[in-house]
């Protein structure tokens, strides 16, 4: 199993949502973040003195498939995330030890 | 019937006294939602406290001492008592805004009881009241309607003092140059200021004094409308200098710039016609624009911009009146309202200054700096006014 972090755009949250619900994603977490990649963020204006906004507001999708589905899943996110423009985030993919489903005990991939 | 022109006015009165008193809740959500979330509960709190601390000095011996007696002859006096004491919760709210954020609420109340029942009183007594100064080379021939000397630029000189011997919040200059702090809630800076400007109807209408009668009724009119007036012109030509200088639509300073054009307006509303205050609006709209990057420059924080707005804009209400209502005859020149701002200004701000100093050598009033990164909230009234968690970045 393997878990999958992916932070991008929060207006691209109910594409990505959708699109991994077409390909049988049946739950995920999401929080809102925020982060500077290689562009850093940009300045704005408040009360006629400028200011720089480092941290820039992104969403944290965080969701557990099995090996077999991985790349399915990253295509589908990469896909449904992408507007081409700086900023549209990061996948990042990591090995999961255990999962349980607190309500009934089962571990594996039965809890995903 | 004889009785019916001081029903009137009573009620006149008592309406305006209402109207004004809504200026209160308008301070605290402008200022709520121009400082940072951590601090809210304690710029509330020092909203609170110092309105009623300086309403009830003014009653114990602030109306006493500017008016000399309890006594009126065009209405109860209860209504006349209430209309002045409404003015003065104003004088020390001006000073909250401008010293949130790092100011502690003991201190700033002490001053407080001073700025009730004495500073504010005494600038009453020698422009409205019973004028001890009357027959002496200072004597005031200053035309302030409704006070913006007597209670913008007060309030105004009374923050300079207390901006100037507390300091800046931490860390908003570092290193020369300034850090920007940005308001935590826009809404509630919006609803605040409007609320400033419905109050204002009270405050500039209700300073005509009388409404019993046809010419009265109709002074207290125009005196409303210039009011609005101004407030319009002021948010319109802050809102178009903003764009052109910065490309930017800042309501924060478009509303400050209305406020700024009511404070100048304050002054004289009864006098002009009715299309003078565009241009006496427009001018404090403008001065607002230019004067809160000047403040910054000078290192003077000010978070919500008071010092602009009733400062500036209270010295610029009152000479308005010398440049475009100067009637020799009827004693308004723009000399006279020249001395007018002057002998305030000194006064106010000596007083205000010695006594800050003072009150600040046994209780600081600035909160130390590992108070303010913690924030206020919790530090002094131990209380966060938004504990859920969401936003806590």
């Amino acid at each position: 199993m393997k878990k999958v972090e992916a932070i991008i755009k929060p207006f691209r949250l109910e594409e990505v949502k959708d699109a991994l619900a077409q390909i049988g994603i049946t739950g995920m977490t999401v929080s809102e973040v925020k982060g500077y990649g290689r562009q850093k963020g940009h300045s704005e204006l408040y009360r006629g003195a400028e200011y720089v906004v480092d941290f820039l507001p992104k969403i944290k999708v965080e969701l557990v498939v099995d090996d077999e589905q991985l790349e399915q899943v990253l295509d589908t996110i990469t896909e449904a995330a992408r507007t081409g423009k700086i900023g549209d985030g990061k996948i990042f993919v990591s090995g999961i030890e255990k999962v349980i489903r607190i309500r009934t005990g089962e571990t594996g991939s039965e809890a995903i | 019937m004889e009785d019916f022109g001081y029903i009137v006015d009573t009620l006149f009165a008592l309406f305006a006294m209402t109207l004004i008193v809504f200026m209160v809740p308008g301070f605290a959500m402008l200022e709520a939602g121009l400082v940072r979330t951590k601090n809210v509960t304690s710029v509330l709190t020092v909203n609170t406290m110092i309105y009623a601390v300086a309403s009830m000095m003014f009653l114990l011996v602030g109306y006493e001492l500017a008016f000399g007696s309890w006594e009126n002859s065009g209405m109860s006096i209860y209504a006349a008592f209430l209309f002045q004491m409404a003015f003065v919760g104003k004088t020390v709210n001006i000073m909250s805004g401008g010293v949130s954020e790092r100011v502690r609420i003991l201190p700033i109340a002490l001053f407080t009881v001073l700025m009730g029942g004495l500073i504010y009183p005494l600038v009453v007594n020698v422009s409205w009241g019973a004028d001890l100064l009357a027959g002496t080379m200072l004597d005031l021939h200053m035309y302030d309607l409704a006070g913006s000397t007597v209670i913008h630029s007060t309030g105004g000189w009374a923050l300079l003092a207390a901006i100037m011997i507390m300091g800046p919040r931490k860390g908003r200059y570092k290193d020369g140059k300034i850090h920007v702090i940005p308001a935590s809630n826009i809404p509630l800076v919006v609803l605040g200021a409007l609320l400033l400007w419905i109050g204002w109807f009270g405050f500039n209408g209700g300073s005509v004094g009388s409404i019993a009668s046809k010419e009265n009724a109709d002074t207290v009119a125009l005196t409303i409308m210039n009011t609005n007036t101004a407030g319009l012109s002021g948010a319109l030509i802050a809102g178009i200098f903003m764009y052109l200088r910065y490309r930017k639509f800042d309501i924060t300073m478009i509303l400050n710039g209305a406020l700024g054009g009511l404070v100048a307006i304050t002054a004289g509303p009864d006098l002009y016609s009715i299309h003078t205050p565009i241009l006496i609006g427009a001018i404090g709209g403008a001065l607002v624009v230019f004067a809160v990057p000047l403040f910054d420059k000078l290192k003077l924080d000010d978070p919500v911009g008071a010092l602009s707005v009733h400062l500036v804009n209270g010295i610029w209400g009152t000479l308005a009146v010398g440049i475009f209502a100067a009637e020799p005859e009827a004693g308004i020149t723009f000399l006279g309202q020249l001395k007018g701002v002057a002998v305030v200004a000194v006064f106010v701000f000596t007083v205000s200054y010695a006594a800050i100093y003072i009150i600040n050598k046994f209780l600081p009033f600035r909160a130390g700096d590992d108070e303010q990164v913690e924030g206020l909230d919790v530090t002094e009234c131990g209380l966060e006014a938004y504990p859920e968690f969401k936003r806590a970045f």
